[in-house]
């Protein structure tokens, strides 16, 4: 029994140490043209989903160390982008520019 | 930073946080058809005063830098040719626009569009009419260096301004150890903009509990604005505008608005940024292309509900007004004027 956990947990150091951590997709909301949550912590390589659950078209834009054009989001659709770049990431909606997130990529 | 207005532009126990909360719940309609006092005051709080100017911490308010940018903003030498200033463009008396169906630039060449007013900008989220300037500072050296319009490359404008030793010794005071450069050229115009900011008008009075301020013709059109022509989903907080871009069925021409700034979005065709309301009726002719002379023509234009293509908004609807609604309509804008102080000259150095 002893013999078995101790090679279950140099199992699992060896997978920790063999395979980098998977990248999370984040997702963030567009009711009430608001970016729900407005901040947001992600690590390289992560991605975010930008959910349009509002009532209204969006459109994304993505200002930072790599800057992306997400064109239009309707109501009810998604759209994902990766953040591969560490840095400080400023979002907006094209049509509606009071909607803004911060994004910081770690 | 924020500066507080005079007293005769101040409503009592307004505060800045009020501001926003008004701005967002605006974009929320009032659908009652017949709303009871309860909800026409639920309207007006949507509308409140500030009280204060909000200055960027990175360009505070300070008297002698908002003094420089006025005497800046209204000095002809910021074009190439000499003969046009921001305020050509930009005049007081005309509710800082300029009277033209589009604006005049260098040569007097007739350019594309209408002259957007500078009132209330220290609120705005963006500008120009397609959004293609994050903040003030941008905007205000935008024009001074457009080809069509000043035509002032920025080497050519320091070295003009360094020249000018009444120049050199405001922007030292102003700036201690920078002097002249564009960052200053843009803080100095971007601070005295902010300071331009629409008087307390009638609507406000009303608002402001004095039921006598307006006409039983602008209460019902303030009520129309907000419940039955829809004019309050673009039209939102006290300045009047979400700072957002549609497309309102205006003008067939060539100019694609926000679609040229922000390519791969549909609904950015032909979309412009919504203009505030405030000093509506100074700022005659009106729309991004100054096709339409008369509020009534505005009025008109939004009960027949626009030119019919994919990229006009969803809000874009023929509106059921009959004529006394539309005089209503225009009887409430027109409540939107105040008696703004009198701008005096500078004295160019």
């Amino acid at each position: 029994m002893r013999l078995a956990a101790i090679i279950l947990a140099a199992q699992a150091a060896l997978c920790a140490v063999a395979y980098p951590a998977l990248a999370e997709e984040v997702s963030v909301g567009q009711a009430g043209k608001m970016f729900t949550p407005d901040t947001l912590q992600i690590k390289a390589g992560d991605s975010v989903k930008f959910n349009n659950d509002d009532t209204v078209t969006h459109a994304v834009l993505v200002h930072g160390p790599a800057e992306s054009n997400l064109g239009q989001i309707k109501s009810g659709e998604a759209k994902s982008v990766t953040f591969d770049q560490p840095g400080t990431y400023e979002v907006k909606c094209a049509i509606h520019p009071k909607m803004k997130l911060t994004i910081t990529v770690q | 930073m924020r500066r507080f207005l005079r007293s005769s532009t101040m409503v009592a126990g307004v505060t800045g946080l009020c501001i926003a909360a008004g701005m967002a719940a605006a974009d929320t309609q009032v659908a009652s058809a017949q709303p009871g006092d309860a909800d026409i005051a639920a309207m007006k709080k949507l509308y409140v005063r500030p009280t204060e100017i909000p200055f960027p911490a990175d360009n505070p308010y300070a008297p002698a830098k908002a003094e420089l940018g006025k005497t800046l903003f209204f000095d002809p030498r910021l074009s190439r040719s000499g003969v046009q200033a921001c305020v050509s463009c930009h005049n007081p008396s005309f509710g800082w626009e300029d009277g033209h169906r589009t604006a005049v630039g260098e040569n007097m060449l007739s350019l594309a569009r209408n002259s957007p007013t500078i009132i209330n900008r220290a609120w705005g989220e963006i500008f120009f009419w397609d959004g293609r300037a994050e903040s003030l500072e941008k905007q205000a050296v935008g024009p001074i260096q457009a080809a069509g319009e000043m035509n002032t490359p920025m080497t050519v404008l320091i070295d003009r301004l360094k020249s000018i030793s009444g120049y050199q010794k405001k922007f030292e005071e102003v700036f201690p150890g920078e002097g002249v450069s564009e960052k200053n050229i843009a803080a100095s115009i971007a601070t005295f903009e902010r300071t331009i900011v629409s008087a307390e008008a009638p609507f406000d009075r009303w608002v402001a509990g004095d039921e006598k301020a307006i006409g039983e013709d602008a209460k019902r059109g303030f009520i129309l604005f907000n419940t039955k022509a829809n004019c309050a989903s673009c039209h939102s907080g006290w300045t009047f505008t979400d700072d957002s871009f549609h497309d309102v069925g205006v003008s067939a021409t060539d100019d694609i608005g926000r679609a040229k700034i922000v390519p791969g979005v549909p609904e950015l065709q032909f979309a412009f940024k919504t203009p505030g309301l405030r000093n509506i009726d100074q700022r005659a002719p009106y729309m991004h292309d100054g096709s339409m002379a008369t509020l009534e023509d505005v009025v008109r234009h939004y009960v027949e509900g626009g030119i019919q293509r994919p990229s006009l908004d969803p809000d874009m609807k023929p509106l059921a007004l009959n004529d006394q609604e539309a005089k209503d309509l225009v009887a409430f804008m027109q409540t939107l004027t105040g008696q703004d102080r009198p701008m005096t000259l500078p004295v160019l150095p």
